[in-house]
């Protein structure tokens, strides 16, 4: 099983950004998807540094792909999407217009197609995707009904790490929360690394807004269900970057891959490291929140 | 122009005739069960009512369209397959899909059968509108309530698939087909089981004075005295940011287009849509009337169009939170 670095989904300043890649470039990830995929006011970078930072990374060995933004409305956000279809690298497609753009060579379909059954991942797969990313609401159950029907020549990706997006939308909340209009939203999301708390009114952490995105405060960690996963032939785990302690993270995953360490011990040893409390409730098959120790 | 067609919910056989009754060019109804994207008890249609509401529909004039507008899982896609037979089996004048899957058995299994995309479906500009169209025969779209004015007729120049807006209802603040927030809290979302915080996750509580309501332990909302308690979707509870508590996302409000119905008339939306098959048959017929006689006074002179006061307090007196907005379609920005 591979382990993939998908891509920041905060505005996380450049030199920051930068300075994560170069050391992604020598942590043990075999693919890391780049670009932003939230909104398209974060201009810190543009295509040409995410292309530099690719090279670099594929330098270092690892398989580069550029991802689209999940919500495209603007023909300013259009012209972005052909940009990244046709600059030459692999393409993670997350929505229906890029799609049409990757059709006809080998793109992967990002977490935020909505592929809920075979009939519908081997439409896509007739289009060109070799690589798809399920959706964070589906279980193992389901994952497993969906092995079952794989095309030969696709690969299955599971986000096994990271606080989940839940929901996109035209507004920024972010900005609402400093009562900024969202033309003149200062960019606040930037001043976040993780996401704004967004807590219930007794004070239990429930969301956080990025921006666009909202995002669930707990932190998926599936990092015990590597056996399981393996089991059912997931080729892929997706970790999703948070601003610290992301190399231990990383270490930890390919530590129970390669059996130096065991899944139960791995589990208890990330959570301490995670942005928000653990949960698994999606794979489980349950509310995404919830953390089970057994499926349902 | 052709003339802009009014479609407008039919959740049961009594408000399907309230629709055609007071002026719907269109109804749309769902199956009774997790096909389609409100799944409430006592809502929908089996096979007898369906062929009653359709059989009414078609006497009076008016079309009848069948969502089946959720996202089966392998393990049940037999239902929804089984779904599209049956709609073509009725004879609907066309079925609205979400899920791409779906539309590939359509489009291979009834080639004459019109197909719309969902709302559901999450396509929000027009290379994707087109890729529908160009695999599936897609007719019609419906388009996700996050678009501006402008977006909208950006979409409609750049598509030859005609473009169905919602006009009135309670409003989808994040992009429809693509939220998660109700099953990160209840294990149950519109896309997996066809319905946004189900009624079994709900839970009020008396709290000294205050009305709490939760849904499956997350505190949604706590109303004082004398506050109007909606019902708990979570992009519109309250929450607490910092110090501030305040509705983080939205407050409680409908969408309507009265006040753009010129412009949207104008830049050649070809359909109107009405939500709420959850509401009551008297809903259905109050939203229907006032869309009509606005949209045939729009129709008839789109320069001196103004919105009645009538209309304007008859449709506040039936929308969430008994206000309205124009949602994104007043933006200004991208």
């Amino acid at each position: 099983m591979k382990i993939a670095l998908g891509p920041i989904l905060y505005y996380w300043p450049r030199e920051q950004v930068q300075a994560f890649y170069e050391d992604v470039a020598r942590w043990p990830v075999d693919i890391v998807y780049l670009g932003e995929v939230v909104c398209s006011k974060r201009r810190a970078l543009r295509l040409e540094d995410w292309l530099a930072i690719a090279a670099r990374l594929q330098d270092a060995g690892k398989e580069v792909v550029l991802s689209t933004p999940a919500l495209v409305e603007a023909e300013s956000e259009l012209l972005a999407i052909r940009r990244i279809a046709e600059s030459g690298l692999p393409v993670e497609a997350n929505e229906m217009g890029a799609v049409r753009r990757c059709a006809g060579k080998p793109f992967v379909a990002g977490p935020h197609l909505n592929v809920y059954n075979h009939m519908s991942l081997a439409w896509l797969h007739g289009l060109g995707a070799r690589r798809w990313v399920m959706p964070v609401e589906l279980s193992r159950d389901t994952l497993r009904d969906f092995q079952a029907r794989l095309p030969t020549d696709m690969e299955t990706e599971v986000f096994a790490f990271g606080r989940l997006p839940l929901a996109f939308s035209a507004r920024c909340f972010t900005a609402r929360a400093f009562e900024l209009p969202k033309d003149q939203c200062e960019l606040r999301c930037g001043e976040f690394a993780d996401g704004l708390a967004v807590d219930t009114q007794d004070k239990d952490p429930f969301l956080v807004f990025n921006g666009i995105q909202t995002q669930s405060a707990n932190t998926v960690n599936l990092i015990g269900e590597l056996p399981t996963m393996a089991a059912a032939g997931v080729h892929v785990v997706r970790l999703s970057p948070q601003s610290e302690h992301m190399e231990a993270i990383v270490a930890a995953f390919r530590a129970v891959l390669d059996g130096t360490e065991s899944p139960e011990a791995a589990a208890a040893r990330t959570v301490p490291l995670c942005a928000g409390a653990p949960c698994n409730g999606y794979w489980m098959g349950g509310a995404g929140m919830d953390w089970r120790a057994q499926p349902n | 122009m052709g003339r802009v067609e009014l479609v407008c919910p039919a959740g049961s056989l009594p408000a399907l005739k309230a629709a055609v009754d007071n002026g719907a060019d269109a109804v749309y109804m769902g199956f009774r069960d997790a096909t389609n994207a409100r799944n409430f008890p006592g809502l929908n249609f089996d096979d007898t009512t369906a062929r009653q509401g359709i059989d009414y529909a078609r006497k009076k004039g008016a079309k009848v369209l069948l969502a089946l507008n959720t996202f089966p899982q392998p393990n049940r896609v037999d239902t929804w397959t089984t779904a599209v037979d049956r709609a073509a089996h009725l004879g609907v004048d066309a079925l609205i899909l979400a899920d791409t899957g779906l539309m590939h058995y359509a489009s291979q299994n009834h080639p004459d059968l019109r197909l719309h995309l969902s709302v559901q479906g999450s396509n929000t500009n027009y290379e994707a509108l087109e890729l529908y169209r160009e695999q599936f025969g897609v007719q019609r779209a419906v388009l996700p309530r996050v678009l501006s004015l402008s977006q909208v007729r950006r979409v409609i120049e750049n598509t030859k698939l005609e473009i169905e807006t919602f006009a009135f209802g309670s409003l989808c603040v994040m992009v429809e087909g693509r939220c998660y927030l109700s099953s990160y809290v209840t294990g149950e979302s519109p896309n997996t089981y066809g319905a946004c915080s189900p009624a079994h996750a709900v839970a009020w509580e008396e709290k000294g004075a205050a009305r709490n309501v939760r849904l499956n332990s997350v505190l949604i909302d706590s109303y004082g005295p004398g506050e109007n308690a909606g019902y708990p979707v979570v992009c519109k509870g309250r929450y607490r940011i910092g110090a501030q508590v305040d509705y983080a996302i939205e407050e409680p409000t409908s969408l309507s287009v009265l006040d753009v119905l010129p412009q949207l008339v104008g830049m050649g939306v070809k359909a109107l849509k009405v939500e709420g098959r959850q509401r009551s048959p008297a809903y259905v017929a109050q939203v229907t009337r006032v869309l009509r006689a606005a949209l045939d006074a729009c129709e008839a002179d789109p320069e001196n169009f103004t919105p009645h006061p009538e209309w304007v307090a008859a449709l506040d007196k039936v929308a969430e939170g008994a206000t309205h907005t124009l949602g994104a379609l007043d933006r200004a920005w991208q």
